[in-house]
């Protein structure tokens, strides 16, 4: 199956040595952190993929290596079919740039203070000179304000003068304003209020489907993930450890990990489940555990875990669900 | 164990006094613990800044009291407060790095602590130290003790400073948004600590958070903050389950939920107003989706709904049960 957006064999490694001499001085070894291990999925247009994880799981490198802002160390990228690192695709890639967008996790960072709002969402336009007339620019900036919700009066405010969640829509208008058919959101609100969070996520989901984006949606937060996702993947260490369509995430998780996840998120409806405790924290990346890099949180590690890393079988990187020995995995009730 | 009354908190401005607390008053029994939830900007967090007597200028209090086992304890002389601080109120901020020194190690920070207010020798000190970091579930307490607090994890920190809380066995903790900088599956770990330990030590929390999620895992009871004012006060299961007040019942309506794959969130339209300019009558009214003349006239008081106490009009004489 080839998707809209295509990931293969991803991997990212950073160089966190010591400085040469200091390394030199103490004999130390050079330092290798793999943030991303040989990562790959695929994305169909339309379509939201969520990528969750504890913070450290290599979500957001893999967010930066995708639209392109991080060069990946092995591996590829491919969105429509025009490949984001190789040499030979240059001249399609200038073209795919402005179909690629991104939203990112503080939209108090996000935005040049300097520049009044207008000036901020008719970047993109100027800088690919999709218009070139100002009454244009005006025009299209003013709709793309409205769209997202706010007044075109807002345009000439700075960004100081309003509200995170308001902030949170001038960076998606601004990111609306190449007509893109594919954006990376980093966690776009987990800087917010829960009812700001709501209208943010709502406004993403009518966009969506006014306008047929492709969201690839990185977030540690799997209720809200739940509520946006159609596909979802789970990333521990830089690997992916399941794929599958969001309702059978939550319903029937499969890997341990999944579960421990979900077991973590606090329980509004307060029906008192019985949840497996969750032991530990996530381990150093520099430093990854042998085999199966969950295994010393797992509670159905197995010799095999310790020593061979699994490879993803329908959906999922796990010996025990391939051995069958996954009791933990049960039918969760859907209300 | 604490009650507040009528709590009030100004801030003087050049523009004017803005009233950031206006007319809070809850109580805290002792092993009880009490979820406050709120949007940023609410008030949440000056509510225990004020309880623990740390608002700085401009900042003030300028009505109410607050009561500490029957004693008032906003009007005593700062180094009367200094004392109740740390030893009868213990505090647990949203930061764990920022809420250690980094230079110390783990060790002096809490021999300090204990020290300061018991009249222990250093080897006691540290004894209580590790036996403290052992109930907080640091494995190796005695070498770890030892250890900076950059060398422990995001989790591993903040059960210190839980720890450091605990020190003096306070009767009171105020945990401001203790599990926010922290992943979910950490958050679960140490919500579970801090409501076993409270249990075990009959120690009254008041839990700052705007996880409604967090609340409903750990606390008894709930206040819910609007505009620096309550809204809804009443035990969780009603609060979460039968929220009365249109703000309350809205905050949970775009609370995303696991189970349910609704197409939309309820949304709360707008944002909550600026301090220089909450609207007359009920502070909720430009929001609200059931407002009526009343609520631009009148400021409503909490009144008794079933169980709960709610500040709506929709529930004074008569109106009761109006449906949304």
């Amino acid at each position: 199956m080839t998707g809209f957006v295509e990931v293969c064999g991803l991997r990212k490694v950073f160089d966190v040595s010591k400085p040469w001499l200091e390394r030199t001085l103490e004999l130390a070894p050079r330092q290798f952190l793999k943030a991303v291990d040989g990562l790959s999925f695929n994305i169909t247009k339309g379509e939201t993929f969520a990528l969750v994880g504890e913070s450290g799981s290599g979500k957001s490198t893999v967010a930066r290596m995708v639209v392109g802002l991080l060069a990946p160390t092995a591996g590829e990228v491919k969105v429509a079919g025009v490949s984001m690192s190789s040499a030979a695709a240059a001249n399609e890639r200038e073209q795919l740039r402005r179909k690629i967008q991104m939203v990112f996790q503080d939209p108090y960072a996000s935005l040049n203070p300097r520049w009044r709002v207008s000036d901020i969402i008719a970047e993109p336009i100027r800088a690919f000179g999709l218009l070139t007339e100002p009454k244009a620019i005006e025009k299209r900036v003013s709709d793309l304000l409205e769209m997202v919700g706010l007044s075109p009066l807002d345009g000439v405010k700075f960004p100081h003068q309003f509200s995170g969640g308001q902030r949170q829509r001038v960076a998606i208008s601004r990111a609306l304003a190449s007509n893109p058919e594919f954006i990376v959101c980093d966690e776009p609100t987990s800087a917010l209020d829960v009812s700001v969070q709501a209208q943010i996520l709502n406004l993403m989901r009518d966009l969506q489907d006014r306008l047929g984006l492709t969201y690839l949606f990185i977030s540690h937060n799997l209720s809200v993930v739940s509520h946006m996702a159609t596909t979802i993947g789970v990333m521990y260490l830089g690997r992916l450890v399941e794929v599958s369509p969001a309702k059978q995430i939550f319903s029937a998780p499969r890997h341990p990990y999944t579960i421990m996840l979900l077991d973590a998120v606090p329980d509004l409806a307060m029906t008192g489940r019985a949840r497996i405790p969750i032991q530990g924290e996530i381990p150093s990346p520099i430093t990854p555990p042998s085999g199966c890099t969950f295994h010393p949180r797992c509670p159905l590690a197995s010799e095999r875990c310790r020593r061979e890393a699994p490879s993803v079988i329908s959906g999922v990187a796990c010996h025990a669900v391939e051995e069958g020995r996954n009791d933990m995995a049960r039918k969760r009730p859907m209300r | 164990m604490l009650s507040v009354r009528n709590l009030k908190v100004e801030f003087v401005t050049r523009r004017g006094i803005l009233r950031a607390i206006d007319d809070i008053s809850f109580d805290i029994a002792p092993g009880e613990i009490l979820g406050m939830v709120g949007e940023s900007g609410a008030g949440k967090s000056l509510t225990g800044t004020a309880i623990i007597g740390l608002i700085d200028p401009p900042g003030r209090i300028s009505g109410g009291e607050i009561l500490l086992s029957g004693k008032r304890i906003d009007n005593l002389p700062k180094e009367e407060l200094r004392k109740i601080r740390g030893k009868r109120i213990g505090m647990i901020f949203q930061d764990p790095l920022t809420s250690l020194n980094p230079i110390y190690k783990i060790s002096e920070q809490l021999v300090e602590t204990i020290r300061a207010h018991s009249d222990m020798g250093k080897a006691q000190a540290r004894e209580q130290a590790i036996g403290l970091l052992t109930e907080v579930g640091i494995p190796a307490p005695e070498k770890r003790i030892d250890g900076y607090p950059h060398e422990f994890s995001g989790g591993m920190r903040q059960r210190v400073v839980i720890a450091l809380a605990l020190c003096a066995e306070p009767d009171l903790i105020i945990a401001d948004e203790p599990t926010t900088a922290l992943d979910v599956s950490v958050q679960a770990q140490i919500i579970t600590l801090l409501k076993k330990l409270c249990r075990d030590r009959g120690t009254a929390v008041m839990l700052v958070t705007h996880d409604m999620g967090v609340i409903a895992e750990t606390a008894d009871r709930v206040a819910v903050i609007y505009a620096g004012r309550i809204a809804e006060i009443g035990s969780v299961r009603e609060v979460v389950q039968r929220a009365k007040h249109p703000y309350a019942s809205g905050l949970m309506g775009a609370i995303p939920t696991l189970e349910a794959f609704e197409d939309r969130l309820v949304q709360i339209p707008g944002a909550m107003p600026r301090l220089n300019a909450i609207p007359s009558g009920c502070a909720f009214n430009p929001r609200c989706n059931r407002v009526f003349a009343r609520c631009l006239r009148e400021r409503p008081g909490l009144m008794p709904v079933g169980s709960s106490m709610v500040a709506c009009w929709h529930y004074a004489d008569g109106r009761e049960g109006v449906p949304a």
